[in-house]
């Protein structure tokens, strides 16, 4: 069986996963977490988790490009590409373009 | 000779040290992984223990926890049997000797924590906040082995050792927790062979280096 251990540096900060184990129950695990993730005072609390308990949800649809709907907007990027391929810009080099703000780099 | 005090806090010092050396003996090779670094850490746990207990009798006898733990002759060593024992490779008899000498420890630490000496009275407690895991470990053990022959084999076997690492008037204390009658104990005593071994191995590198090396 395995289990998940999510471990809090200090009081009040979130928990982070710590990383995971294999043992056969509740009281193994309890005792392993305790020696692996907290024995050098490096964790306040543990959470000790089967991994069975845990749901994952890796997918994430977005089939209509609907990115309007987030806060750094449409990216940019393409439509500049677009737009210089159809003016036939090619003199401007890479190099000698203004840089983009980091949210239209895409 | 040592006063009485020096004394019992020697016998504890060598049960921590020599059973933590025991333990030790299953790094690298314990049935899993988890285990493997669980049952290292309680050994070490066991070591520190044992520092400290050398280093209260260290400083009564002028010495130090170094020259108490490496420097005596085999022979004066005052460890109980039960913790002599090289069970390597078995894991039973090591969960059963665990689980006895866990057992027997916390009816010994209990009384140590009312001793009118508050330096023993002290450490007795710092002790016994790292035992109340090691005894959590040996219980999810019992559980786990405890219903098994070779278990009980074991059990029977070394019963009469854990009985010896107590005083006699804490014995019976230890049959009622275990649930078995008292037999007649397997008494410290000097040590044999078998820790003759352990010892040569454990203070080698002691004995290589000149004297007053710095760690």
């Amino acid at each position: 069986m395995i289990w998940e251990v999510f471990r809090q540096e200090r009081k009040g900060q979130p928990f982070t996963h710590g990383g995971s184990f294999h043992a056969p129950d509740q009281a193994f695990a309890d005792a392993y977490a305790r020696e692996f993730y907290a024995r050098r005072g490096e964790s306040v609390a543990l959470w000790v988790v089967p991994r069975e308990a845990i749901t994952a949800i890796e997918e994430f649809p977005d089939e209509f490009d609907l990115k309007y709907r987030r806060v750094d907007g449409y990216s940019i990027k393409a439509r500049l590409k677009e737009a210089r391929e159809r003016v036939g810009s090619t003199e401007r080099s890479i190099a000698e373009a203004p840089a983009l703000p980091a949210s239209e780099r895409d | 000779m040592n006063s009485e005090r020096a004394q019992l806090l020697l016998e504890l010092a060598d049960d921590e040290l020599i059973l933590g050396w025991r333990n030790s003996e299953w790094t690298g090779i314990a049935p899993f992984l988890e285990e493997d670094v669980a049952f290292s850490s309680i050994a070490q746990n066991e070591i520190g223990h044992a520092r400290a207990l050398y280093e209260l009798a260290a400083a009564e006898l002028g010495t130090d926890a170094d020259a108490l733990a490496f420097d005596r002759k085999p022979e004066e060593y005052r460890c109980a049997p039960l913790v002599q024992l090289r069970l390597v490779p078995d894991w039973a008899r090591t969960i059963a000797r665990h689980v006895l000498y866990e057992t027997a420890d916390a009816i010994r630490i209990e009384r140590l924590k009312e001793h009118k000496d508050s330096d023993l009275a002290g450490i007795a407690a710092k002790i016994e906040r790292e035992e109340v895991y090691h005894r959590l470990h040996a219980e999810m053990w019992l559980d786990r082995l405890g219903r098994e022959e070779r278990y009980a084999e074991a059990v029977d076997e070394l019963w009469p050792y854990a009985l010896g690492v107590l005083e006699p008037s804490l014995r019976p204390a230890l049959a009622e927790r275990v649930g078995r009658p008292e037999v007649e104990a397997v008494e410290r005593s000097a040590p044999g062979e078998e820790f003759a071994e352990l010892w040569n191995e454990m203070t080698m590198v002691r004995r290589s280096a000149p004297v007053g090396a710095q760690w």
